[in-house]
């Protein structure tokens, strides 16, 4: 089953990379604000249905792929599994 | 005890580890018997009676620094030795690793400038005593240098005036000098119970005039003689 993990900072924590790819892109000329970087996870989950494979990417974000402490991470899985 | 004076300290080596040779040959120079030991071992030497994690890029700082490393198996002894009172000593990857871990509060994350820093800093000691500062007193300005690109400390504000409270914020950045935008200038943190430090400042690059300054000695000869007192910690 194919899924993706969206990780982000956390609303309210400095995110420099977001800064200045902000600054960069109002540079070029583009009128943007709030620019935020995260990370995007794609990964392939073996799991027999939709509900294990949720249990086991939350379990990932817990233990690996997000800190707790400054990201929050939104799971997505594909349907055409 | 064997090694008569001369405590055992272990220092783990990840792949991507650099600073695992300047650690030993620092920590052998204050007295201590130095040893690298493979991440992928799961057990510390006998005998170990401190542990070193040292700087470096353990597995590219791929995700985030230090998140893989911690799943190493020499960090489940790591994480044992501390659980049962063993003195360890994480240097700026290794305090990214401790705090990956768990064993420390907070996390480190990219520079607010984004720019690698590298350079001589004055940390000032906040709490002198500590098996980390007892050739120290509060107050005193050492200059030790950093050298990364991810050493923001970040505690949201509750932490941090819990960490505070606690005295747990062991080293800070002297005023003018907080090199990556750390809150509260914090340059070294330790845990609740006082047994692990964690810092950005790389200690073992300052223990031979010849580099500008010893005043790293002062930090790793104050483990080795918490480590000397303390004995081995059964592993």
């Amino acid at each position: 089953m194919r899924a993706t993990v969206l990780v982000r900072p956390k609303p309210g924590i400095l995110d420099p990379q977001g800064q200045a790819v902000e600054s960069s892109l109002r540079h070029l000329g583009f009128a943007v604000g709030e620019a935020r970087v995260g990370k995007l996870v794609e990964l392939e989950v073996e799991a027999d249905d939709a509900g294990e494979a949720r249990a086991q990417l939350e379990r990932m974000c817990e233990q690996l792929l997000a800190n707790p402490l400054i990201e929050s991470y939104e799971i997505t899985l594909q349907a055409d599994a | 005890m064997s090694g008569g004076t001369r405590p055992l300290v272990a220092v783990p080596v990840f792949p991507g580890s650099n600073d695992d040779r300047d650690a030993v040959r620092a920590l052998e120079l204050v007295g201590a018997r130095a040893q690298r030991v493979w991440h992928a071992e799961p057990s510390l030497p006998d005998q170990t009676a401190a542990v070193v994690l040292p700087g470096g890029f353990s597995y590219g700082d791929y995700l985030r620094c230090g998140a893989i490393a911690r799943f190493s198996p020499v960090m489940g002894a790591v994480a044992s030795f501390a659980a049962e009172g063993g003195l360890v000593l994480g240097i700026c990857n290794g305090f990214q690793i401790l705090t990956e871990a768990g064993l420390l509060p907070g996390v480190l994350r990219a520079n607010a400038s984004l720019a690698f820093v590298c350079r001589d800093v004055r940390v000032r000691v906040e709490r002198g005593g500590t098996p980390f500062t007892s050739r120290c007193s509060a107050g005193d300005e050492l200059t030790i240098p950093v050298k990364h690109g991810e050493g923001c400390w970040f505690a949201d504000p509750d932490l941090l005036a819990d960490l505070e409270a606690n005295g747990q914020v062991v080293l800070r950045y002297a005023e003018g000098e907080n090199p990556n935008g750390a809150v509260g200038d914090v340059a070294g943190v330790c845990n609740e119970a006082g047994n692990v430090l964690g810092l950005m400042p790389h200690p073992e690059h300052a223990v031979d005039p010849l580099l500008g300054s010893t005043d790293g000695a002062l930090l790793l000869g104050s483990l080795v003689d918490a480590a000397r007192l303390s004995g081995a910690v059964p592993v």
